[in-house]
């Protein structure tokens, strides 16, 4: 196991302690990089797809991670952004200017939706977005003229400085796209937990009373917590628009917006990391269930096709199994393993045994 | 004449809106959580009643079937938290809130695979018999819901405020470690609790069921439950039933009234507007912390 | 003038009058103690000058200010830093995080500064870990730097939650029971730290505490409160001598308030 020594404020400051850490980012984001010339076409259109979702994710993951809301309605802020991307470019608009505005008025919206909503806590915050989901929906049907209605949008093609980057003509670019937007949002978050900002999120999420204590205005933070994470949900929905190419408001069911909840807990709350986790697991398992039922079908003669709602049977299992015996998630698994690894043999069973805990009222606050 | 016949059936259906959120109130005054399955569950009791009473399945008579489906879904209700919930004891709501939804899911599965996705009819005795009040038209299923709820509220409040066991019940969601202390059985109590929630979610399914067809998706109609539970204050039975009673007539009047896609958002915008006037519901439970 | 003045304070919930009539003020470098049985409305007074409750009537001003205008958060830019009876802190955090939120009313950056990581927030960064350093020092929590607090002894933890208002470099510190459930040695350590504070720091502090031989230690004068009205005010030995304390502590007493 190695030993990092401590010899100057900056080591605790920088994002990694020293260049053995730096080096595994820099390899993972150069085979990223090198991705298009490694996969076909098929695959390469998933690692898209994941990372669209990875995004997504760590905008959940600002507000249910680190600043303890909860949100069901993201799929709602993600179809803000997917739309007024979409929209501004049908109206002329350039990309480079309509991808950030798509996320700024997904996050303003957000804020402005938590200065009311930050005074809720706990269900009645989740059920409250739950609620805005729902209007969001059926204004996008109201909104006819503007959104296309029932029968959907076109998201343009991207360009760039004559650049193409359309999803289907030239992929790769595309895909280079999404992962420099995705590296640069995971830089960002990552600054923003080192930094005074992140302090203040994780302790409003811990204890809002020792917060106001500490001068930290409760209510502006949890407001801004709200309209990063709207922020960058946003961007996740507008990038999902130009992937999926042509879409309506089905596109961002509540099933987007429980996947999105899915991705945050199985990969492991409090972590950036377990917004990639489980952005790789919710991406996966329907390939690996396809590929399952296919292999089934041709070796032994059943047909899992015909059961309809399968997918979603596994993934609420696999769910259920995550909350019950890994509620820290995938990366939280990783974690012990690692020590394990790095102990080995010191490691001991008991290191990682759960605390007993019991729960007392909310309603307390 | 047509605003009060509006008013009548959006009562009815608010009746079956507030017994849903009655049986959230319920979970959460045991597991101080939300059962985000609480509308699949009355689905499946839903299709359970109409598995035993109608003709091309079971066949029971309608009250015999009626109440064995009321003891089997006691028991899903309490096989779930024996099995699955107390497995996450003491863990923060938000583990429930997930596991719920992930349930939900689960139960929807079971119902599609025995019953299938094609609606279905529930065969009652009273169906399309109605009252005739003076230009007024009263369905029997109406006046039926409007009895079983009044009837079901009361004694649910009776068994909350006056029973032994009720309170006992309160006293594990607020406390877990304090309530053990005591000597209060935490976790079968919880176990009892989700079985009344079941049995709660059985009869407004039955309910449901009596004024028209039901599918494995009709446990969707819980989000609006979940908007009544909140205008009550979620730890409030009466509330519930009022928050129920509320969107039932919004609703229609709405729809009658507002340009359409508006009665559709008109819930959630009802419950917007009592949050952010009063964050926690009409009857609000929450208190300040002390320090 | 005094740092700290209240007047003619009053709460009452209900039909409750937790605080009625109080009026104390709190001098600067004075170390100024509130003691009484359970229940005397002590806490109540912290947590109306933390802003935590709003006043039925009276006044408190500190330093200049009306503090009966202004949020909560706003409490703590004027220099009121304070601890809790039931030990609140940020339990997923590391001590080290713990201390550093307590910098959060000297930030100067902007969150998109933050976003950015500019050079300055790496300045302002380096600046405040000196300052917390300084108070680790001090408290000796250097051994637990880098650990969760959820994994913390108590004791250790009573010992972060003062280190956490250190940080914020206040000028006067509330400590609510600042020694309930520590050893004899650790509550003389508080004992210390509480004399190194006024003598070295210039702070002023206020406590509410039960145990009589730290407050007749370091306090310049004890205010005796009981069913929330004032009973006494003066030096320790005054306080203590004074029959209608006597009274209210040998009428209403549990063992454990005498101590």
């Amino acid at each position: 196991m190695r030993v990092v020594f401590k010899t100057s404020y900056d080591k605790d400051i920088d994002l990694h302690p020293d260049w053995w850490e730096r080096g595994k980012i820099a390899v993972l984001l150069v085979v990223m990089g090198l991705l298009p010339f490694l996969v076909g076409e098929y695959y390469l259109a998933e690692a898209t797809n994941t990372l669209i979702w990875a995004l997504a994710g760590m905008g959940l993951m600002v507000l249910v991670g680190h600043s303890g809301q909860v949100s069901l309605g993201h799929a709602g802020f993600m179809a803000i952004g997917a739309y007024v991307d979409a929209g501004l470019m049908t109206a002329g608009v350039p990309w480079i200017i309509a991808f950030p505005l798509a996320g700024l008025a997904a996050g303003c919206f957000g804020a402005l939706v938590a200065i009311p909503a930050v005074r809720m806590s706990g269900i009645y915050l989740a059920i409250a977005t739950l609620a805005l989901f729902v209007i969001i929906e059926e204004m996008i049907i109201i909104l006819e003229p503007l959104t296309g209605g029932v029968g959907g949008m076109f998201a343009p093609s991207i360009t760039l400085f004559g650049i193409d980057f359309d999803r289907y003509a030239s992929l790769s670019n595309f895909y280079w796209l999404v992962l420099a937007i995705v590296a640069l949002v995971t830089w960002g978050y990552a600054n923003i937990l080192r930094s005074p900002t992140g302090r203040s999120f994780l302790a409003v999420r811990d204890s809002e009373v020792s917060a106001r204590a500490l001068g930290i205005n409760v209510t502006r933070t949890k407001a801004l917590a709200f309209g990063l994470s709207c922020g960058v949900t946003g961007l996740a929905g507008a990038l999902m628009g130009h992937y999926i190419a042509f879409f309506n408001y089905e596109l961002f069911s509540i099933f987007i917006s429980i996947n999105l909840l899915l991705v945050v807990t199985i990969g492991g709350l409090g972590f950036i990391q377990g917004a990639f986790f489980g952005a790789v697991l919710i991406t996966a398992v329907p390939q690996l269930i396809a590929i399952l039922r296919d292999g089934l079908n041709a070796s032994v003669g059943i047909d899992l096709g015909a059961v309809p709602g399968l997918d979603t049977l596994i993934f609420s299992v696999i769910l259920v199994g995550f909350i019950i015996y890994e509620p820290t998630g995938l990366y939280g698994r990783w974690l012990k393993f690692r020590a394990y690894v790095q102990l080995f043999p010191l490691a001991r069973r008991e290191m990682f045994r759960r605390q007993k805990t019991y729960l007392k009222t909310e309603r307390m606050r | 004449m047509e605003l009060i016949q509006l008013l009548i059936g959006g009562v009815a259906s608010g009746c079956i809106y507030g017994l849903v959120a009655l049986g959230f109130v319920l979970i959460y005054k045991a597991s101080e959580g939300v059962n985000f399955a609480q509308g699949d569950m009355m689905m499946l009791g839903a299709f359970v009643a109409l598995g035993l009473v109608n003709r091309d399945y079971w066949a029971l008579p309608f009250i015999l079937g009626i109440v064995l489906a009321c003891v089997i879904m006691g028991g899903v209700g309490y096989g779930i938290d024996r099995f699955v919930v107390r497995r996450i004891f003491g863990q923060p709501q938000f583990a429930l809130v997930i596991l719920t939804i992930a349930l939900g899911f689960v139960l929807r599965f079971v119902a599609g695979a025995i019953w299938g996705f094609t609606p279905l009819v529930l065969e009652t005795p009273f169906a399309g018999k109605h009252l005739s009040l003076g230009g007024l038209v009263l369905g029997y299923e109406d006046i039926l819901t409007i009895c079983v709820t009044a009837v079901l509220t009361l004694g649910l409040w009776a068994f909350f405020s006056r029973t032994k066991l009720g309170l006992a019940a309160q006293a594990a969601s607020q406390n877990q470690m304090a309530a053990y202390i005591v000597g209060v059985p935490v976790r079968r109590i919880n176990s009892l609790i989700w079985g009344l929630s079941g049995i709660v979610a059985t009869i407004a399914g039955v309910l449901y069921a009596a004024k028209g067809a039901i599918d494995p998706n009709i446990g969707l109609l819980g989000i609006k439950a979940f908007a009544a539970a909140v205008i009550g204050g979620f730890g409030s039975l009466p509330g519930a039933l009022l928050g129920g009673l509320l969107i039932g007539v919004v609703e229609p009047v709405a729809a009658r009234y507002l340009p359409s896609g508006f009665s559709q958002m008109s819930p959630y915008i009802l419950m917007l507007i009592v949050l952010t006037t009063r964050p926690g519901g009409l009857f609000a439970q929450i208190h300040a912390k002390k320090v | 003038m005094s740092l700290l003045e209240v007047t003619d304070l009053a709460v009452h919930f209900g039909g409750v009058k937790a605080v009625d009539g109080v009026s104390f003020h709190v001098e600067e470098g004075e170390v100024f103690s509130i003691i009484g049985p359970n229940g005397a409305g002590k806490s109540t007074i912290f947590n109306l000058i933390s802003r935590f409750y709003e006043p039925t009537r009276g006044k408190i001003r500190f330093d200049g200010a009306e503090l009966t205008a202004l949020a909560p958060h706003q409490v703590a830019d004027l220099g009121i830093a304070r601890t809790f009876q039931n030990i609140e802190l940020f339990d997923h955090s590391t001590v080290l995080d713990n201390l550093l939120m307590g910098r959060h009313r000297h930030r100067a950056t902007h969150w998109v500064q933050d976003l950015l990581f500019l050079p300055k927030v790496r300045a302002e960064e380096r600046a405040h870990r000196q300052k917390v350093e300084e108070v680790m020092e001090f408290l000796e929590l250097e051994a637990y730097r880098d650990k969760m607090i959820a994994g913390l002894p108590y004791g250790v933890r009573k010992v972060v939650e003062i280190g956490r208002a250190l940080s914020m470099g206040p000028k006067m510190i509330l400590l609510d029971e600042p020694a309930s459930g520590l050893s004899v040695e650790e509550s003389q350590d508080v004992a210390y730290w509480i004399e190194d504070m006024r003598r070295d720091m210039g702070l002023s502090v206020l406590m509410v505490e039960h145990d009589m031989r730290l407050v007749t230690q370091v306090s310049d004068r004890v205010l005796a409160v009981a069913n929330g009205k004032p009973l006494a005010l003066g030096s320790p030995a005054e306080v203590q001598s004074d029959p209608e304390v006597q009274a209210a502590y040998l009428g209403t007493a549990t063992a454990e308030d005498v101590a």
